[in-house]
């Protein structure tokens, strides 16, 4: 008798604290997180013992690959937006409605003005390979402003506030860097922030 | 027959099933996990001079002692080489090699002596941890705005003591075989250092002695 009655017990764990916790880190993530911008080309940022953190808004990234490809972009759509408006305006290119739904669901501008709308009616995973073999040309035109220093005025007159980043790969040549500090400082940006990694070793030397 | 099925009703168990939410929170932690960066990246102050030479007044213009300047030669495969004080364009000896970190650019920069014969920098770092332990002993009262107000002037050369010791400026010039890694490094020792005067210089618009030079003394 005694013996069926054990067989009959239920075994009944109780998830609810379980469910508590996972409730309270789940919170602390969503709460704690910013996302994961994914770059057109994933960079290494040389290491230093400078624990300034980097601005989190009004930030216009320009990223340097070790070939010397350049990209530049700010988390804000709506200021991508407006970039966009003046840059095609200037350029005189005409984008279509799902061209602007591809360029803001990007990330980071890459491609010449010459080939933007090309680029742009590619499928979004051809959008991320070709992306790779792109980068906004630094040459000036015609004796004027290169494309990039034209993205660049069109970010400062979207948001007068915009502070630049460079966040570039620790390989890269000096040589490009030179040439893209000098289109900034011939712009008179002269205050960059350099995206750098924590050199914990050094620091407590 | 009718009251003892209502007592059974009110025997019911409430209890509900928890498994699925449990599940269900697992799966939305792990994408966050993965999905976030919690930390932020670290970045860097440049100002880098302005290019455009004819806004430059004559009274921008600083002078500073031959004794309290140090030029930073940034070359190919981590090499650097640095020439202290006024170079000797008749002397390629003057331009000497060293490497990147503690024992290289630091203890250059450490043993740096200036003409009135004492080594600002070793003295700014020595009066600069003291003044970090300061801040950062058990009960201290100074506020962050005390700290950097202090870190200014020790970066200006104005000791504790009442002792005022001169700054030294720093040239870098990093070649266009150096990479972005070396100037990184170079302007981190400036950090280390608490070098306040520092500028990155344009090798193509040295002056023709100053290329001769390197070119003799073998920097590339």
């Amino acid at each position: 008798m005694a013996k069926i009655k054990i067989q009959k017990k239920d075994i009944w764990i109780d998830m609810t604290p379980m469910s508590d916790v996972m409730t309270l880190l789940l919170c602390f993530f969503m709460l704690t997180s910013t996302f994961l911008t994914p770059e057109p080309v994933s960079v290494t940022a040389p290491n230093s013992v400078s624990e300034v953190k980097i601005p989190e808004q009004d930030l216009l990234t320009i990223l340097v690959t070790p070939e010397g490809k350049i990209y530049a972009g700010t988390e804000n759509k709506n200021h991508m937006k407006t970039m966009m408006e003046t840059m095609t305006d200037k350029f005189g290119v005409q984008l279509n409605a799902n061209q602007q739904k591809h360029f803001l669901e990007d990330a980071m501008v890459g491609a010449p003005m010459a080939q933007l709308s090309t680029y742009l009616n590619l499928d979004t995973e051809k959008m991320t390979e070709a992306i790779q073999t792109l980068g906004l040309p630094l040459d000036s035109i015609n004796g004027g402003k290169s494309e990039f220093q034209e993205w660049v005025t069109a970010a400062r007159d979207a948001n007068p506030d915009m502070k630049l980043a460079i966040k570039c790969d620790s390989k890269t040549p000096y040589a490009t860097i030179k040439k893209l500090m000098s289109e900034l400082q011939d712009m008179n940006e002269n205050r960059f922030q350099l995206i750098t990694n924590l050199d914990v070793k050094r620091l407590n030397n | 027959m009718a009251k003892k099925n209502l007592s059974k009703q009110k025997k019911m168990d409430t209890r509900v099933n928890f498994t699925p939410m449990v599940d269900m929170m697992m799966l939305l932690i792990t994408f966050f996990m993965l999905c976030t960066t919690l930390a932020k990246p670290q970045a860097m102050q440049l100002t880098m001079p302005s290019n455009d030479q004819e806004n430059l007044d004559e009274k921008d213009r600083q002078v500073t002692k031959a004794s309290h300047t140090i030029t930073l030669y940034l070359g190919a495969d981590d090499k650097v080489w640095y020439v202290a004080g006024l170079p000797n364009y008749d002397d390629p000896s003057c331009v000497k090699q060293t490497t990147y970190g503690k024992d290289g650019i630091e203890k250059v920069l450490d043993e740096h002596t200036t003409e009135e014969g004492i080594n600002p920098v070793a003295k700014i770092k020595l009066a600069k941890r003291e003044l970090d332990a300061k801040k950062n002993e058990y009960n201290s009262k100074m506020t962050d705005e005390q700290y950097q107000e202090q870190l200014r002037k020790l970066k200006k050369g104005e000791l504790p003591t009442g002792e005022k010791v001169p700054t030294l400026t720093v040239i870098i010039r990093p070649l266009d075989t150096a990479t972005y890694e070396n100037m990184v490094a170079a302007l981190d020792e400036m950090l280390i250092s608490n070098i306040d005067k520092y500028v990155i210089d344009n090798v193509d618009k040295m002056s023709d002695d100053d290329k001769a030079l390197i070119e003799k003394a073998g920097v590339k």
